[in-house]
């Protein structure tokens, strides 16, 4: 398709001002022309075009003239080419954790080791239980999708799940099921559907190739190497994740209605665990502050309300206002957190190292040029104080709202 | 924490080995599981093995203040868990506590699970503390990731993992370890088919994953080279206060981290 032929006021303002620097790239270049001697001379870098590749292509059959001079409007997205399995030999079963209702690298990465596995011939099945919020089965290469939803498996329903994967496996019979090694749930999930089933799974795989599988055995000094059971608990970077390929994502249903039997683990819910006492490096919710915080009474007030791990940068040590401790960077603490909400922080590299693998970056910063908002998700210019000082309400505002809602 | 003096414990030690030299030596996360066993029935906690009685690494856990440990005799390359669960299926113990992983041999962690598969009893994974049993139904805390604690409500009897967020293990002191009785006992030996086919090598490190560039052209090779490690998120200027509050409240909620 032949893009509209569009002006350029700027461009052509160049190409008539001889003094401007661009004024020489933008006079057009002549494919051929007499030299002074009377030879023809070409110039074969104006020649041809720029193929779907990003590659130069140059047609000698001349039907492609002159297309170097125009304009290219904004290419569209790039489109994976979509991977359909109408009728699959196979299945390979893949039960994602889904912390926080997305795919996690560690999914991606089993996603990536189920599509190796299924070749050409198989389709890869996730189980994903309760609501999700993840947008991107397609490119981390599901084919068919069972999304389990009700009461049953609500929360933490370990004995529920199984019952719902055993009940799959009389249905597909796959041929392998990958879980993932975590301690977020795959690990135990994993193990009791091994015990119900009676396979025996082969554990922290790091590699499958050629039927093979090498897993990390006793504390860490050992491998086993093994011929690939049916189910394999796998490691993190166990295989690339698909990047190439867009697939069906096609919902499939569980054809037996489940009979749950009476849970004998009953789940009483989460305990309220002092944030003050998580260590630093595993904290879920971080409240940093650095040089920017001048009320540090109103900084710790508002990590109270929060229910925030405190951290901060090493200015905010040196000068006296917390602990060595509680140092987030290159020096001090290397953090985990889901959220890291740093206020009046610049975001100096030995900083910013320390916060590599955070999840969201929250920003409250006067500057909105410094390193931190670029870095972060979300970034609120301010003065942190006022900033806070509203936050604080509004979060209290919140908890006497659902005491209201609860009475 | 108040001992139940009525509940019937029973800790199932295996050896472990050393990080550094691969000496063996008790395991650390089952003298973990020893250690809150020791909590719930003091003097009363039965330690298991099965294995050999000559092995001197049990008395590690003996050491912590025992009298004595049952060993079930088993060679080195057998199926144990017929012998565990028959055993545990004839007594009348109330809770198994395990570590979550052997140091040695295959460390797959199964155990638990399968052991409460057999014996049909209920499993709680990742225990921390056991708050109170009370009419056959005992409250406990369950470790997450990330500090965090889950209370559970489950009936007795029951299989429970240790992991290393239960509480520290105390030292073991050598005169008890030397005096306490390994009591072993013959039963059935049923081998361990898998040990046939698998074999063990030392670890390997593990390559580290690069980050490859799928790049077709040497423009696109350069943008993904120079390109910044996050393309920017949302930047709120000139707003209140009580907007940019609401802003990271909803994103606050949305992570679920407001508790
Ligand atoms: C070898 C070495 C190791 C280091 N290791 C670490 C480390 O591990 N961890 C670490 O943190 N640092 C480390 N540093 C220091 C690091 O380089 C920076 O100096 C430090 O991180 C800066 O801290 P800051 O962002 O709190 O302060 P500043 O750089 O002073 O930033 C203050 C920020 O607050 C903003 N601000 C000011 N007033 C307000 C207000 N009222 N409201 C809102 N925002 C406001 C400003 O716009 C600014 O962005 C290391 C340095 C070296 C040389
Ligand atoms: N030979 C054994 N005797 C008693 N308990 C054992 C034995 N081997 C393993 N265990 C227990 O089972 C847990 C998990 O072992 P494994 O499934 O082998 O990783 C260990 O932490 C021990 O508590």
């Amino acid at each position: 398709m032949k893009e509209s032929f569009r002006r350029d006021p700027r461009n052509e303002w160049i190409a008539r001002n001889r003094l401007h620097p661009l004024y020489s790239a933008l006079q057009t270049q002549e494919a051929s022309w007499i030299g002074p001697s009377g030879l023809v001379r070409k110039n074969p870098h104006v020649s041809g075009f720029i193929g779907p590749n990003g590659l130069k292509r140059i047609d000698r059959s001349g039907v492609q003239q002159g297309g170097g001079s125009q304009r290219s409007g904004t290419k569209a997205a790039v489109q994976l080419p979509l991977r359909i399995i109408e009728q699959p030999s196979f299945y390979i079963v893949v039960v994602p954790d889904m912390v926080n209702g997305r795919l996690s690298s560690h999914d991606k990465d089993l996603l990536g080791l189920a599509n190796t596995l299924a070749g050409d011939e198989g389709a890869v099945v996730a189980v994903v239980f309760q609501a999700h919020k993840e947008g991107g089965f397609d490119t981390a290469g599901v084919d068919r999708l069972l999304h389990l939803q009700g009461e049953a498996f609500a929360d933490y329903s370990p004995e529920q799940r199984v019952t719902a994967l055993c009940a799959l496996d009389t249905q597909l019979n796959p041929a392998h099921w990958l879980v993932p090694d975590s301690r977020t749930g795959g690990g135990e999930l994993g193990r009791r559907l091994a015990a119900k089933l009676g396979e025996r799974p082969a554990t922290r795989v790091w590699q499958v190739a050629d039927g093979q599988c090498i897993g990390r055995a006793g504390a860490g000094q050992q491998d086993m190497a093994r011929t690939a059971p049916r189910l394999i608990l796998a490691a993190a970077e166990c295989a690339d994740p698909v990047s190439d390929t867009r697939h069906e994502v096609r919902a499939i249903e569980l054809n037996e209605t489940l009979f749950h039997r009476v849970g004998r683990l009953d789940n009483l819910g989460a305990v309220a665990v002092d944030p003050a006492l998580t260590p630093m490096a595993e904290a879920e919710f971080i409240l940093s502050g650095g040089n920017g915080v001048k009320d540090w009474e109103l900084f710790h007030q508002a990590a109270e309300t929060l229910g925030a791990t405190e951290g901060a940068s090493r200015v905010a040590v040196d000068d006296g206002f917390m602990p060595r401790a509680r140092q987030v960077g290159a020096t001090g603490t290397w953090v985990t957190a889901q959220v890291y909400l740093a206020v009046g922080i610049s975001g100096a590299v030995q900083h910013l190292q320390g916060i590599a693998t955070c999840d969201k970056v929250v920003a409250i910063n006067q500057d909105p040029a410094c390193d931190m908002v670029k870095r972060a998700d979300l970034a609120v210019i301010g003065d942190s104080a006022a900033i806070l000082q509203a936050l604080i309400e509004r979060v209290r505002e919140h908890r006497q709202g659902g005491m209201h809602d609860a009475a | 924490m108040m001992p139940h003096e009525l509940l019937k414990v029973v800790a199932l030690v295996s050896v472990g080995a050393h990080p550094v030299t691969g000496r063996p030596r008790r395991a650390e996360q089952d003298a973990r599981a020893v250690e809150l066993g020791l909590c719930l029935a003091g003097k009363h906690l039965h330690l298991l093995h099965a294995g050999d009685a000559e092995s001197e690494a049990l008395r590690g856990y003996l050491g912590m203040g025992l009298a004595e440990m049952t060993v079930l005799q088993q060679p080195l390359h057998a199926d144990i868990l017929p012998a565990l669960g028959s055993y545990l299926g004839a007594t009348d113990a109330q809770l198994v506590l395990t570590g979550s992983q052997a140091e040695i041999g295959e460390g797959s962690g199964m155990l638990p699970y399968l052991l409460a598969e057999q014996l049909d009893w209920p499993l709680v994974v990742g225990l921390a503390e056991v708050e109170s049993v009370k009419g056959g139904v005992a409250q406990v805390l369950q470790a997450l990731p990330r500090g965090q604690r889950r209370r559970l409500q489950v009936r007795l009897p029951f299989v429970a993992s240790v992991d290393s967020a239960a509480p520290k293990a105390r030292q073991s002191a050598f005169g008890p370890a030397q005096r306490g009785q390994l009591q072993s006992q013959k039963v059935a030996v049923v081998e361990d088919m898998l040990l046939s086919e698998a074999s063990m090598q030392t670890a390997r490190p593990r390559p580290k994953r690069l980050k490859v560039i799928k790049a077709k052209t040497g423009a696109e090779r350069m943008r993904a080279a120079t390109a910044k490690a996050s393309a920017g998120g949302k930047v709120l200027t000139d707003i209140t206060p009580e907007q940019g509050a609401e802003a990271i409240f909803a994103l606050l909620k949305e992570e679920k981290v407001l508790r």
